[in-house]
């Protein structure tokens, strides 16, 4: 059987050393191990998070922000969550129990899953043996983070519709209309990624880029894969300018509105926990995951690379919390607009950009030349056809206007 | 022959439950949006059953696709409708349905059953049809076998794609709305009329005293 097992070994197990002599007790034990500390990590972050944000937008807006819980308000996050926890627990009258109840599940558990299979560091050793700072690597990595993002989507909608209510339920329609066309610009400029490294395995990726600073996808792609994929991964997280789902101003709370206690808490680790996934997986496939700048020397030290992940990491986190303070929320037309009209035809462009390149330098520039010359001509012939239309049908509002 | 270990006999039992917990589901749930539920909790029992069988790709395209577009649209749409109501379950549409179901249901069992017992080619082993389908990474094989030997077929589906993709938009497009007639402006009584700078020119200019 095990002779079998190496035979596509490479295949099945993606190369962990801990999984290199067959798997025992100590070997479950272990990943057993790696999952709790994975878990709690997230929490921790979520917690950090949470108070990071308040803080950073407080001092953008010439607020203090929280300062009473713990040194500098960092307590607040948790004061804040064991008083959801003791709130009452509201079920509407209207609500499909079932579903209510599942929904907060649904959010947070694609979040966590995600993060399982971002390298987080080096090769440590526990108990003799091997492994490596990554919960999971699985052979389609990427797809696996493809997936989850796209599963996510259920725990919005159906928390909306179960919700039994109209502004949960309207909140929740434009949640997955959202992320589910957000999500092929997302694909596409991962693909980007995968096109460049020839591997779906998050590791590859992260061992392609450790060479040295140029050698990360941020500057080997050309800036503009990693900007579609930061707007893109915003839309998909919900977050503002893209928070339609939960306009305050329009929706009252959006596709929570109904919820309370422990299950809104759900709602907001699972909404700060896959903001933290989404930053780990840009620094996975962008910044070189937990490799410094300069050349790479293989990982040395257990605690480095995590260092430079957990910065990198930072960078993404603000930048979450700055285009929030900043950015005011989109019209719910300009954003289809954006995702639809310009970040998809400019993601594909660029794809085929890339591959040529990647065949030979002279077709690359000339898929560029030509690319943007059809573009423009596609442009024109938009606008033509656009005054076309107008010029048949809207004869009269002219003329109205014009008097 | 390769033996079906005890892991590879959990897994097996424990997705097998998932799948067919789920497909039950989809057949009595009263409610769409529960049976749309249902359906996802099958859709990954597969992909498990996949990933057992080191169909990696198949399991990740299964879930991204069919779970994570297909049955989000499903559910798109029963909501948008609105028929997100219980049914009468007990009510039969169509005379004489049931019996034949239930009869063609006990047919397919008894062939599967024979199927397994005839021949031994299922053993619930992990892997038996990964080494068939050649060295190499799922993605790579597949690949290579779908631009090359299978090329033709690949590009006509894609071009039957797009131009399905470009009737739907054509056949949602709402001809440009006819354009109410401007309503005829309502008589105004010339003592409403309100004089405005156009109306300026006609005026007769009346005497104006010198001063």
């Amino acid at each position: 059987m095990y002779s079998k097992r190496e035979a596509v070994g490479s295949v099945t197990l993606a190369g962990d050393p801990l999984f290199g002599g067959g798997v025992d007790g100590a070997v479950v034990l272990i990943v057993l191990l790696k999952t709790g500390v994975a878990f709690a990590a997230l929490m921790v972050s979520v917690l950090f998070m949470v108070w990071f944000e308040r803080k950073v937008v407080s001092d953008m807006q010439n607020r203090i922000g929280p300062n009473r819980a713990g040194p500098w308000g960092t307590l607040q996050t948790l004061a804040d969550g064991i008083k959801l926890f003791f709130k009452e627990d509201l079920l509407p009258e209207q609500a499909d129990r079932r579903i209510f109840r599942l929904a907060p599940y649904l959010s947070i558990v694609p979040a966590f899953l995600a993060f399982a299979v971002v390298p987080l560091g080096g090769v440590i050793t526990i108990a003799g043996r091997e492994t490596r700072l990554q919960l999971a690597d699985p052979p389609v990595g990427i797809l696996f983070l493809l997936a989850m993002s796209s599963v996510a989507v259920y725990g919005v909608m159906l928390a909306g519709w179960s919700s039994g209510s109209k502004y949960p339920l309207l909140g929740s329609v434009r949640a997955s209309a959202q992320m589910v066309s957000y999500e092929a610009a997302l694909g596409l400029s991962m693909a980007a990624v995968v096109l460049v490294t020839g591997s779906l395995l998050t590791s590859d990726i992260v061992s392609e880029q450790s060479r040295s600073i140029v050698d990360w996808n941020l500057f080997r792609l050309g800036f503009l894969p990693f900007g579609i994929f930061l707007v893109a991964a915003t839309a998909e997280l919900n977050r503002p300018p893209f928070d339609l789902v939960e306009a305050e101003q329009e929706l009252v709370g959006g596709f929570h509105t109904e919820y309370s206690s422990l299950r809104f808490a759900l709602f907001f680790l699972a909404e700060f926990m896959s903001t933290v996934t989404m930053s780990a997986v840009m620094v996975t496939l962008f910044l070189g995951g937990p490799s410094g700048p300069g050349p790479d020397r293989g990982f040395p030290g257990a605690f480095l690379p995590v260092f430079w992940f957990l910065a990198k990491l930072m960078i993404f986190l603000f930048i979450y919390v700055w285009l929030r303070a900043t950015l005011p929320r989109l019209r719910y037309d300009q954003l289809m607009d954006l995702g639809w009209k310009r970040l998809i035809p400019l993601s594909l462009f660029w794809l085929l950009v890339l591959a040529a390149m990647i065949l030979d330098r002279r077709y690359g520039f000339a898929v560029f030349g030509a690319g943007i010359l059809l573009g423009l001509l596609l442009l024109r012939a938009v606008q033509v056809g656009q005054s076309a239309t107008d010029d048949a049908a809207g004869a009269a509002p002219a003329v109205r206007e014009a008097g | 022959m390769l033996a079906a270990t005890k892991v590879d006999v959990a897994v097996f039992g424990a997705s097998a439950v998932i799948v067919l917990a789920g497909a039950i589901g989809v057949v009595i749930s009263a409610n769409p949006v529960h049976a749309a539920l249902s359906l996802v909790m099958t859709l990954f029992g597969v992909a498990v059953l996949f990933v057992a069988q080191e169909a990696h790709f198949l399991a990740a395209v299964q879930v991204i696709v069919y779970a994570g577009a297909i049955v989000v649209l499903f559910l798109f749409v029963i909501m948008l409708l609105g028929v997100d109501r219980r049914e009468n379950v007990a009510r039969e549409e169509l005379r004489g349905q049931r019996p034949i179901a239930f009869l063609l249901g006990i047919a397919t069992i008894a062939e599967f059953v024979l199927l397994t017992r005839g021949t031994s080619w299922v053993t619930g082993a992990e892997s038996v049809v990964g080494p068939a389908s050649g060295p190499g990474a799922n993605v790579e094989t597949l690949a290579r076998s779908l631009f090359t030997r299978y090329l033709l077929a690949f590009e006509i589906t894609s071009v039957l794609l797009v131009i399905a993709v470009v009737g739907a938009v054509v056949l949602a497009r709402r001809p440009p709305p006819e354009r109410p007639e401007e309503p005829e402006p309502l008589a105004v009584p010339e003592r409403l009329h309100t004089p405005q700078l156009d109306d300026a020119a006609p005026v007769p200019a009346t005497e104006v005293p010198a001063p």
